[in-house]
């Protein structure tokens, strides 16, 4: 008996030894040694554009920039069920930047999700989309960084709930959800499709917002691809089949839109959405035309591009259901949103169209309140007031419901009140 | 009829609830301060405080006030006895025109009721809401760091060094 336990034990610490030392292997990355921050004189400078072009693609600066912070220097908070992970200073400053970094440690944190030093990167940080971006287009990359102004800054240390702070977890999660995904060219596809292709799915990253996420945050993959995610509070809708808009999205329309912030079939781009349209905005127009023609083609089954629906103006029915809400839309909507005002005039999207509205959740619909509507590209863009502060969570619910069933599709959303604080509270 | 409780007392108004806050204040109980520029909550010549809360009057259905206390710039000093924002103002002169200026007010006393220690760019995003069409911007920033001051903080430089 006593035998019997002590090789029970014995086998459990084996086994359990043999499980830490495989792990340590799996998880082991080595430190790759620092180099001297690289001259950025001796970049070729048709590099440095083409790196600059492609992190415009990629969107890097939202996530590498504070509120408040300087360019590529790190500190935006990126809010996981797990804590929040902060992006990282990516200016060639040696002590606080990636100045000491030699191009393999980038590419290695590129691909793999390992930072110089060989710790593992929390994948906030989208490397399971970069992991299939070309070594020629990672030089680029490098160069534009390298040739930022080095910014000395840290940004705040991530708050991850315990054990998930222990970074080596991370390689297993690694395991489990980082596939390099080759990205072959299709043949019976267009060259711009193609292009558009390899940049959506790599580093512009666009399923990291548009697609659901699973119980360990990878994204979901397969059928369930561009089915509409979450990003910053806001609702990143479905952009393949089941999108919600009643205005089909051509190639023409969604290239207007991604370069201006704005469709006036559909709206202005808003929340996390705002930045992704001024980077590409300053991007190369024929590689945004070509993210247009991939993502017309996801979308060419949705149901606005067989066919655009009328769109009824339930006006009175909506005010006898949301009477409150009716006279708060008299007073603080109506005077730019209404047929004949100002806005409209302007060429700005009327608000059936709106997509929010036909969407199957009304979260964008109370972000777009609660925050208004920045400019998303320039000074002249689109602009809405923000509401945050005048309405209370009852007022914008009442708002929401009545815009709902006056101009909205689908089934009827519920619990908006609730939402509405929820919003409140993950936009903070 | 409603209540409505403006600079800390309570007026009652006969009014549709639709109608704009501004209106009410200015037609109703005669306080010009602030100012109709657009009426679209694009310009923030009616800014007012709601509840320590910056806010466009302009948008504001005077029926979603409710119980919330309006603040609006007669409310932070008078002619003789002037608020410390607005003597920073004065001795800013931040004023050219002065259309602007109590919806300026009424913004850089909603930041400054948050946080008297505002960093430069906090101070800037706060006041960007309300346009200012003479230019005076540098001057109205000038002032809102003195009234800082004068509460006891100050605006702070928030920009990483570059190296």
């Amino acid at each position: 008996m006593r035998t019997g336990l002590k090789r029970a034990i014995t086998a459990l610490v084996v086994v359990v030894g043999v499980c830490v030392v495989v792990f340590a292997v799996i998880a082991y990355r080595p430190a790759i040694a620092e180099v001297a921050r690289p001259d950025p004189h001796a970049f070729d400078a048709g590099l440095v554009q083409r790196g600059a072009n492609l992190a415009r693609l990629g969107n890097c600066v939202s996530c590498h920039q504070a509120a408040a912070g300087r360019p590529y220097a790190g500190g935006y908070p990126v809010k996981t069920p797990f804590g929040t992970v902060f992006g990282s200073n990516i200016t060639p400053d040696a002590a606080t930047g990636i100045g000491g970094w030699s191009p393999a440690a980038f590419r290695r944190a590129m691909r793999e999700g390992v930072g110089r030093d060989g710790s593992h990167l929390y994948p906030a940080f989208p490397y399971t989309h970069y992991v299939s971006v070309t070594d020629r287009d990672l030089d680029a990359i490098y160069a534009f960084l390298m040739t930022r102004p080095a910014v000395r800054a840290v940004p705040p240390s991530n708050t991850m709930i315990p054990p998930l702070g222990f970074r080596p977890l991370l390689a297993g999660w690694k395991l489990l959800f980082l596939r390099p995904k080759p990205i072959a060219t299709d043949p019976r596809q267009s060259a711009e499709w193609n292009r558009g292709r390899y940049i959506g799915e790599t580093l512009a990253h666009c399923t990291a917002c548009h697609s659901p996420r699973g119980l360990l945050q990878q994204e979901k993959r397969g059928a369930q691809t561009y089915d509409g995610g979450w990003s910053g509070g806001w609702y990143a809708p479905p952009i393949n089949a089941r999108s919600p808009a009643v205005r089909a999205w051509t190639a023409d329309r969604l290239e207007t839109y991604l370069r201006t912030g704005l469709s006036r079939d559909h709206a202005a781009a808003a929340g996390p959405m705002g930045p992704v349209t001024y980077n590409l905005a300053r991007a190369a127009p024929a590689d945004v035309r070509a993210l247009a023609t991939y993502y017309a083609w996801q979308m060419r089954d949705a149901p606005a591009a067989r066919r655009e629906p009328a769109l009824p103006d339930r006006r009175s029915f909506a005010t006898q259901r949301h009477l409150d809400g009716a006279r708060l839309y008299e007073g603080a909507c109506a005077v730019c949103h209404e047929p004949g005002a100002g806005m409209m005039v302007a060429g700005r999207p009327a608000l059936p169209l709106g997509t929010p509205l036909h969407e199957d959740n009304p979260r964008d619909t109370i972000q777009v309140i609660l925050k208004g509507v920045r400019p998303p590209v320039s000074a002249r863009g689109p602009f809405m007031p923000a509401y945050g502060d005048a309405l209370d969570d009852r007022q914008v619910a009442e708002i929401v419901a009545y815009l709902k069933m006056r101009h909205g599709t689908g089934p009827a959303w519920k619990a908006i009140k609730k939402d509405v604080a929820a919003a409140r509270k993950e936009g903070e | 009829m409603m209540d409505l409780t403006v600079n800390g007392a309570v007026a009652r108004v006969d009014v549709d609830p639709a109608t704009p806050l501004l209106y009410v204040l200015r037609d109703d109980l005669g306080l010009h301060g602030a100012k109709f520029g657009c009426g679209l909550g694009q310009c923030g010549a009616c800014t007012v405080l709601v509840d320590d809360r910056p806010v466009f009057s302009c948008l504001l259905p005077v029926g979603a006030v409710g119980a919330r206390s309006v603040t609006t710039v007669e409310g932070l000093g008078t002619a003789t006895a002037p608020g410390d924002l607005q003597r920073a103002f004065l001795h800013e002169q931040a004023a050219q025109c002065g259309y602007c200026i109590p919806g300026m007010i009424a913004r850089a006393e909603g930041l400054l009721r948050k946080t008297t220690t505002p960093t430069e760019d906090e101070m800037r995003a706060a006041m960007a809401p309300s346009l200012c069409r003479c230019g005076t911007h540098m001057r109205i920033l000038r002032a809102v760091r003195r009234a800082a001051a004068m509460r006891g903080g100050g605006v702070i430089d928030s920009a990483e060094p570059v190296t």
